[in-house]
């Protein structure tokens, strides 16, 4: 082990983990593969619990007037579930894609900053934690996940479970900050030679345009959710009202930050589906510059169509006019991605396997979410849709029916790259079909409640409102999409551990990652890829070039190497938040473990002094 | 004709309406809650087109370019069609452009108020339940608004707590209560009976109980029903409603310091519902459950049971201090007075 003397007020020697095993390989590592596999494990964990907390809100509504849950804990119950599926699953789940897949597709042996990409996934964990541990610790925040002022400051919820949402959101933040910044750096400098922007698989694209969102949009909640620690904490004014404040404040900080964050869920999936369909239609991408525009449009405009979510909260009739076609607007470049989808798989020889199913799944009921999207971006008729089940039908299919049907399909579609072995097709097809029914039961009858007056986040309704009937439908279909998963989980553990081994190309793939071993090495490329076309891989299998000799020896590879401080610095950072629910000491404390962790990584030495 | 565009969307998604649905938008009885109905059936319509066109397009992928066994088609290979493209990003703007002119003009419509409201309404949103104030008429009651049929309504809407929404599906789409901010909105009942309303923005704890009634009256009716509630409250004779009277004004319950009762001294609180005439309120609890002496027991006895967060069971001082609490025999007391009450 080697140890550097720094030039230090004070002597110490830090020295790194050297091949470091088991427990400590993963707590360590700074292999974008290993800690995508990390963020796709967790990530998954996070979304069984948030489903989880779906069925137990089901399971309420599922008649009126049952009294299975206390209203309070269904308040908890809904605020948690929504702030599960959007900050703890489906964003790091999109996260665990760009870790193991941009690298790959860009022909680089790893990210521009591995042990920050090390310090965003232990950063995502602990923040997950800290938001889930507030069920053991008095409760969980009951204000929705868009926690509109003033029900979240002290006068009007005194116990702890706002703290933990203020907090952990914070925290999380951080995670998806310095996730993006690692990813929009690695895409334009760790870009193999060759491989143009206009060259770069789509996913990579939605990547890029997602983390260019994110940087945008997340420091705008972090200035909300500051302003309400301050309240919190510090007795601040920010939403005191009755010292003044204006409670609207807060809605637009919220949805400047909301609307892009609804892209920001949604675009890595249509990058997904946008790898599946030519690969298994056995074409390339149709209108691939179109692609890449709509997708750069649509994440423009999610910049201005924010009060769209607040019609009613009386901003007058210009500006309701105004968001009213800025919203609409958006309908164009959507209507182009999915009529280029279309074009892709036409005059095809399309494969329907399960990750083709899950993306034609996608395209059919992320159309119906678009379009109930439209129906209520006019402002006029959304008097009556506004807070009712019909808003919770539009965001299901586009989040479950979309962003989630992509994902799944990802994860199948990527799954013999990462573990070197095969799904079980039919499995596959059966997790499918029970989550392709169960949704379509479940979230299609909320467009009738909602249009017959049931509102949104009510834990009971009376008998005579006419809503039990579908009340119970979707309750029983939700249970319908819990088998489908519990598939997708049984069919992930066996063919893990057992499946027939998948080659390194076994879908005749078009880019980058398939031309590696599966799983990949350490390395990822024992030489960096020449890139001379759009989807280079297959048109070199087109023109019969396939694997030429490599003199480079992985050992003279240079690698990033593990550390123990991206850990550590996270978890200051977690002490430093309990600290602001608790005790400020604390929180001091906790800052003092950053700023000495970070230090400590930033003088941390390379193992080989003679690398570069 | 309106209505009858906007009904048919109701057939089509094998919908019944009236009575069985008392919040559906699809069952218009004002202006206001029409105009949006067939704003939303325009725009209803509209997407059905493209879902029913898009969807059809991809199960005709599916059947028509699906891999089969035994076969050797190849693919086409084409990266692209830039006159289709151009095609299918400007013909969705001219379909919008064409159905946002009647969705864009209801928008000012909505937003112009009355400048000559029959009647004024300060709508209050309170945790969980709604008072509603006639400024120029000098009543106040809560949670059962009385309106005129056919007439202009012009309504304020304010809160001194958190935000709340104030819809009446039937009549009109909501708008937001938000303090410090006065939201205005006007609405109109064209035929007289009773309208379910609720509040449409979480609120707390028991946001779900937050509900409301509209009575859409005659003009004579709703002037007999004004004349009555100016009156002050009716001062009981009865030994039970007088029990319970007494009970009401003393100091040890302490309901005067939050519930006003019009003519008595003691009872001149601000905070709960205006009781003056509450015996002749059809509903109690913001519109939880039917008047009747039973239910009135019941939620006298325990409100937090029955609306779980309500101020009354975490402030009222019988509720607060187990030596202050009422017996049963108070309970039936003070039921029987607040009913005598009309």
């Amino acid at each position: 082990m080697t140890t550097i003397p720094l030039k230090l007020p004070f002597k110490i020697n830090l020295s790194r983990p050297v091949n470091p095993t088991g427990i400590w390989d993963w707590i360590t590592t700074t292999d974008h593969k290993k800690i995508g596999v990390l963020y796709g494990v967790t990530a998954f964990l996070m979304f069984i619990t948030g489903g989880i907390e779906a069925l137990l809100i089901r399971t309420q509504l599922a008649g009126p007037e049952m009294k299975i849950i206390a209203p309070e804990v269904y308040n908890q119950l809904f605020t948690m579930h929504a702030t599960t599926m959007i900050f703890l699953g489906v964003m790091p789940l999109s996260a665990a894609f760009f870790n193991y897949i941009i690298p790959l597709q860009i022909g680089a042996r790893d990210v521009a900053f591995p042990r920050l990409n090390a310090f965003s996934y232990w950063t995502f964990l602990f923040g997950a934690l800290i938001m889930k541990s507030s069920w053991f610790l008095g409760g969980s925040p009951n204000a929705g996940w868009f926690g509109y002022a003033p029900i979240t400051t002290t006068t009007f919820n005194a116990g702890h479970g706002i703290d933990f949402w203020v907090v952990g959101l914070q925290v999380l933040g951080v995670a998806s900050l310095a996730a993006s910044f690692n990813f929009i750096v690695t895409i334009i400098n760790m870009r193999a030679p060759g491989m143009s922007f206009m060259r770069l698989p789509l996913f990579t694209w939605m990547t890029f345009i997602t983390a260019i969102l994110l940087v945008l949009a997340f420091p705008v909640i972090t200035v909300a959710l500051i302003e309400l620690m301050l309240d919190r904490t510090f007795d601040f004014n920010f939403f005191n009202t009755s010292a003044g404040a204006n409670p609207l404040l807060w809605q637009h900080l919220f949805w400047i930050f909301g609307h892009p964050e609804v892209y920001i869920l949604i675009l890595p999936a249509m990058g997904i589906v946008s790898e599946i369909l030519p690969t298994f239609s056995k074409k390339p991408i149709f209108g691939y510059a179109a692609m890449v525009l709509a997708a750069a449009f649509i994440a423009f405009m999610g910049w201005l169509v924010w009060s769209h979510h607040m019609f009613t909260t009386g901003l007058g009739p210009i500006a309701n006019s105004v968001f009213t076609i800025t919203t609409m607007l958006i309908a164009v470049p959507t209507g182009v991605k999915m009529f280029n989808w279309i074009g892709t798989m036409w005059g095809g020889n399309i494969e329907f396997n399960t990750p083709t199913l899950f993306s034609v799944g996608f395209l059919s009921m992320f159309l119906i979410g678009g379009i109930s999207g439209v129906m209520h971006s006019f402002s006029a008729s959304d008097y009556q849709q506004q807070d009712t089940y019909f808003i919770v039908a539009h965001l299901h299919y586009v989040l479950f029916g979309g962003a989630i049907f992509g994902i799944f399909g990802g994860i199948y579609y990527w799954f013999p790259k990462i573990t070197g072995r095969m799904y079980d097709e039919k499995m596959g097809k059966l997790n499918f079909w029970l989550m392709f029914i169960g949704q379509n039961l479940t979230f299609f009858p909320m467009h009738f409640i909602g249009m017959q007056g049931m509102p949104r986040r009510i834990f009971t309704y009376d008998a005579n409102m006419g809503w039990a009937f579908w009340n119970g439908v979707e309750t029983f279909s939700a249970y319908v999409i819990a088998f489908g998963v519990l598939f997708f989980m049984i069919n992930m553990l066996k063919s893990w551990g057992n499946g027939p081994k998948a080659g390194d190309d076994p879908w005749d793939g078009r880019t980058l990652e398939w031309s590696i071993s599966s799983p990949p090495p350490v390395y990822n490329f024992l030489d960096v890829p020449k890139v001379e076309a759009l989807d280079d891989f297959w048109v070199k299998k087109q023109k019969g070039i396939t694997k030429i000799k490599s003199k480079t020896k992985p050992k003279d590879i240079h690698l990033p190497q593990a550390s123990y401080w991206p850990m550590l610095v996270a978890l200051g950072l977690t002490i430093a938040a309990y600290g602001i629910i608790y005790n400020l000491v604390v929180c001091g404390l906790g800052i003092a473990m950053v700023l000495i962790t970070v230090c400590a990584w930033s003088f941390e030495p390379v193992n080989e002094p003679d690398a570069h | 004709m309106k209505k009858i565009i906007s009904l048919s969307i109701v057939f089509l998604l094998i919908v019944s309406c009236g009575k069985d649905l008392p919040m559906s938008t699809f069952d218009t009885y004002g202006p206001i809650a029409e105009e949006q109905a067939f704003i939303f059936s325009i725009i209803f319509w509209a997407g059905m087109v493209v879902l029913v066109a898009v969807e059809a397009a991809i199960i005709y992928v599916y059947f028509k370019y699906r891999r089969r066994k035994n076969s050797n088609r190849k693919a086409a290979q084409f990266h692209g069609n830039t006159k289709l493209e151009i095609l299918w990003t400007i013909l969705p703007v001219v379909f919008l452009a064409i159905v946002s002119v009647p969705a864009l003009s209801a928008i000012w419509n909505f937003a112009t108020m009355p400048e000559n409201p029959a009647v004024v309404v300060n709508v209050k949103g309170h945790q969980y339940w709604f008072e509603f104030q006639y400024p120029d008429l000098h009543v106040v009651t809560a949670n059962e608004l009385h309106i005129p049929v056919g007439k202009q309504v012009l309504i304020n809407l304010d809160s001194n707590n958190v935000l709340h929404s104030f819809w009446i599906p039937k009549i009109a789409g909501k708008t937001d209560i938000i303090p410090n901010q006065t939201n205005q909105m006007w609405i109109q009942a064209d035929h007289t009976g009773l309208y379910y309303g609720q509040c449409a923005e979480f609120c707390g704890e028991s946001h779900a109980l937050m509900r409301f009634r509209v009575i859409v009256d005659t003009d004579e009716d709703f002037a007999a029903w004004i004349d009555h509630q100016k009156t002050e409250a009716y001062v009981p004779n009865d030994p039970l409603e007088k029990e319970g009277y007494t009970i009401f004004m003393s100091p040890k319950a302490g309901c005067g310091g939050c519930h006003m009762i019009h003519g008595s001294k003691k009872a001149k609180g601000r905070i709960g519902p205006n009781l003056t005439h509450v015996g002749s309120r059809q509903h109690l609890a913001a519109g939880i459950m039917e008047n009747t002496q039973d239910n009135l027991r019941q939620w006298i006895k325990d409100p937090g049971k029955i609306k779980p967060g309500n101020i009354m069971a975490s402030q009222g001082a019988v509720y607060m201090d187990p030596n202050k609490a009422l017996t049963d025999s108070e309970v039936i007391a003070l039921a029987s007075y607040l009913q005598s009450l009309k």
